[in-house]
């Protein structure tokens, strides 16, 4: 549960330029990059994919926004010259598989890059943790124990509702034979967070509450020991709404990647 | 001979005059943008049986489900009378189909039985309206009109139901004494409770019996014309809608076409973009929207499982994405009389947005695609948010100032927020 980070990191460019080629490239996305709590998750992320071996590169300063946000909040413009210039560096590397940190940066590449001349296999990092899982190289042993824990896992929009994806971060905390228990709204009935649709960014309109406070309160009727996330902006209302309820002390509010890493030892 | 002769031109005209409006609502339907919808249809059709025939969504919440299934299998249903009122009303004849014999028995007796659900049916969605008052069903989107609308369509249900039921013990009670022209036909496990508070003489029933057959198809002649006026119009649309609903996963938003062009213009030179054709980027008003949005409006029934599972209505905030299909109708249906009365092209100075969908409920939403979820027949409201916000920021750069400050940043340093590109990779240095 060390959040330090005792491996080297592969960019694309350095790759290249030993002339390997990577299985899979880590799309980090600006949260993962930027954000300190996000970038623990992306840490831990390179953990596993170090700790089964997977070749994998990330494109470091070469990574630019995947134009999400400009896109929800209207501005196609932006969203398409982000799209078209990162495109051509995937493109540039030839790049076939990618992981993503972020549900949105997800959603985008899979499903709007390809009308943009960019195809590629897109996964989420819960699927890849699920199919690590199904093909055996990755069990919850060798690190904490989260026996008998009560664990609820809040379902991000993009990955839930947005690409019908629901199981996948369900299955790698079944592995961890801790209680799960699911809130009232879950799956395709998820209550947003509050943070998509680039609300993210900008004070709430006028209103009795605040969404997280509403999910939040929803989590907490479970009684769990941890809240599981799937995405960085998730994380940020989660936790924030945590604090809010001055239940920081008792419940944390961890990302599936955080849970792997730590079940793992890595 | 004169009731036949009457009873055929009111049926023309009903028709006539549907299709008159039909076509209008059609016209309407076409302001909107092209989209093309018309891939996969094999897996179309599919959805539109799943979700529009079986009410798979519908399920959800199991109460209402089941009241609503069996007002709408009672409504398919009955309507086989139907083509046997039309017979009898156009021929002169009485239960034409009564040589069916216990065929006829048993489906007389399964519309009896049906008709009586559809009446308690109706009576239970009354009182969840008007007595109960979920909050669902008692919005301020649905004052006035709205709420109107709800009950005459539920109170009409109730009369026409009652018609029939009344209809079936009269006709029993004269088939009973041998009155001439009442051919012994039907079984009627519902309306023979009836038959005590009906009175004797013969004359009396019969008068009840043509005054009930009258009443039930005037009704529903009427009612299929209150349906263009009317949130009741999805038992039609619901057909087209599911058919040309949406297939790609909810969390895509299209990619403007109009926009590629420029920007592949701007990244290369040497792209010659296509003879752009004329419009502004986004939605400012109904002509803006696609056909689907349009068709979308009036197919909404007012249910509001959307705006009860939207967190920013749940939380207090103006959005309800029922208004904006409700509004988006109620613009459109402007528009349309705009047009009957001084053709195409004439601007009354309004707009969908600020005169209909104010800028606070369009910046509410989340885009979590749950109103677009619990439409029961696949109703996109967050498609016309989206063409409304594209308006704003790309014809007005009319943003929330956040929202500018972090289409900026995205531009300047490839983030939504004010980090330098350079330290992208510094989470996996620092230790």
């Amino acid at each position: 549960m060390s959040e330090k980070l005792n491996i080297e990191v592969p960019t694309m460019a350095e790759m290249i330029a030993r002339g390997e080629e990577p299985e899979i490239l880590f799309w980090v996305g600006c949260a993962g990059s930027y954000d300190e709590r996000a970038q623990k998750t992306t840490r831990d992320i390179c953990k596993i994919l170090h700790h089964v071996g997977i070749k994998y590169a990330v494109l470091g300063t070469e990574e630019s926004c995947t134009g999400d946000p400009a896109k929800r909040a209207g501005n196609e413009f932006l969203f398409q010259m982000q799209a078209m210039t990162n495109i051509e560096v995937l493109n540039g590397y030839n790049i076939k598989k990618i992981v993503t940190g972020c549900p949105h940066c997800f959603n985008t590449i899979k499903n709007e890059y390809p009308g943009l001349g960019g195809s590629y296999e897109v996964i989420h990092h819960t699927q890849l943790i699920q199919d690590l899982i199904n093909e055996g190289k990755l069990k919850a042993e060798g690190g904490e124990s989260f026996k008998g824990k009560k664990i609820t896992y809040h379902d991000p929009c993009y990955l839930g509702r947005g690409n019908g994806i629901y199981e996948a971060p369900r299955k790698a905390l079944e592995v961890l034979d801790a209680q799960l228990v699911e809130m009232k709204r879950c799956k395709s009935n998820g209550l947003c967070c509050g943070a998509g649709g680039a609300q993210m960014f900008k004070e709430p309109e006028k209103g009795n509450k605040d969404i997280n406070i509403e999910r939040i309160e929803e989590a907490l009727e479970t009684s769990p020991n941890i809240i599981a996330a799937g995405c960085p902006f998730c994380m940020t209302m989660l936790s924030d709404g945590v604090k809010m309820k001055e239940q920081n002390q008792n419940v944390q509010v961890l990302d599936i990647a955080e849970i792997t890493a730590r079940a793992n030892g890595l | 001979m004169i009731s036949q002769i009457l009873f055929i031109a009111i049926t023309l005209a009903a028709i006539a005059l549907f299709s008159f409006n039909l076509k209008k609502v059609i016209r309407n339907i076409k302001i909107g943008k092209a989209a093309d919808r018309t891939d996969q249809p094999q897996k179309r059709l599919m959805t539109m049986i799943r979700v529009a025939l079986g009410q798979s969504k519908m399920v959800v919440r199991p109460i209402p489900a089941a009241l609503h299934f069996v007002v709408y299998i009672g409504f398919v249903i009955i309507n086989i009378e139907v083509l046997e009122i039309m017979i009898d009303g156009i021929f002169g004849t009485h239960r034409v189909f009564g040589g069916l014999g216990s065929l006829y028995n048993f489906l007389i007796g399964s519309f009896e039985i049906l008709a009586l659900g559809v009446w308690v049916g109706c009576a239970i969605f009354l009182i969840r309206r008007n007595i109960l008052k979920l909050k669902r069903l008692n919005s301020p989107e649905l004052k006035g009109w709205p709420k109107s609308d709800a009950n005459y369509i539920l109170i009409t249900e109730i009369l026409l139901m009652s018609a029939f039921l009344l209809m079936n013990a009269a006709d029993a009670k004269l088939q009973a004494m041998g009155a001439h022209h009442y051919i012994t036909a039907g079984s009627f496990p519902v309306s023979q409770f009836l038959q005590n508070i009906l009175p004797a003489s013969e004359g009396s029933l019969i008068a009840i019996e043509r005054g009930c057959w009258w009443f039930h198809i005037l009704g529903i002649l009427a009612f299929l014309n209150y349906l263009p006026y009317s949130k009741h119009f999805h038992i039609l649309f619901a057909f087209p809608n599911t058919y040309f609903s949406n297939l790609e996963p909810k969390g895509e938003f299209s990619n403007m076409q109009s926009v590629t062009n420029e920007v592949k213009a701007m990244l290369d030179p040497s792209f010659t973009p296509p003879e752009a054709e004329a419009g502004r980027f986004g939605a400012k008003d109904v002509n803006d929207l696609s056909w689907v949005n349009l068709m979308n409006a009036y197919t909404c029934t007012e249910c509001g499982r959307c705006t009860s599972v939207c967190p920013a209505n749940i939380t207090g905030k103006l959005l309800s994405p029922r208004k904006i299909m409700m509004d988006t109708r109620d613009r459109m249906e402007e528009v349309g009389k705009n047009i009957d009365k001084t053709g195409a092209g004439f601007d009354d100075g309004k707009s969908l947005i600020d005169d209909y969908i104010t800028r606070e409920e369009i910046w509410a939403c989340t885009s979590c695609n749950a109103c677009v979820e619990a439409c029961p027949i696949n109703i996109d409201p967050l498609a016309i948010i989206t063409d409304l916000r594209r308006y704003a920021v790309m014809e007005e750069s009319q943003a929330p100032s956040s929202i500018n400050a972090m289409l900026g940043n995205i531009e300047n340093n490839g983030a939504p927020w004010k980090y330098s590109p350079a330290d992208r990779l510094n989470w996996a240095k620092e230790n």
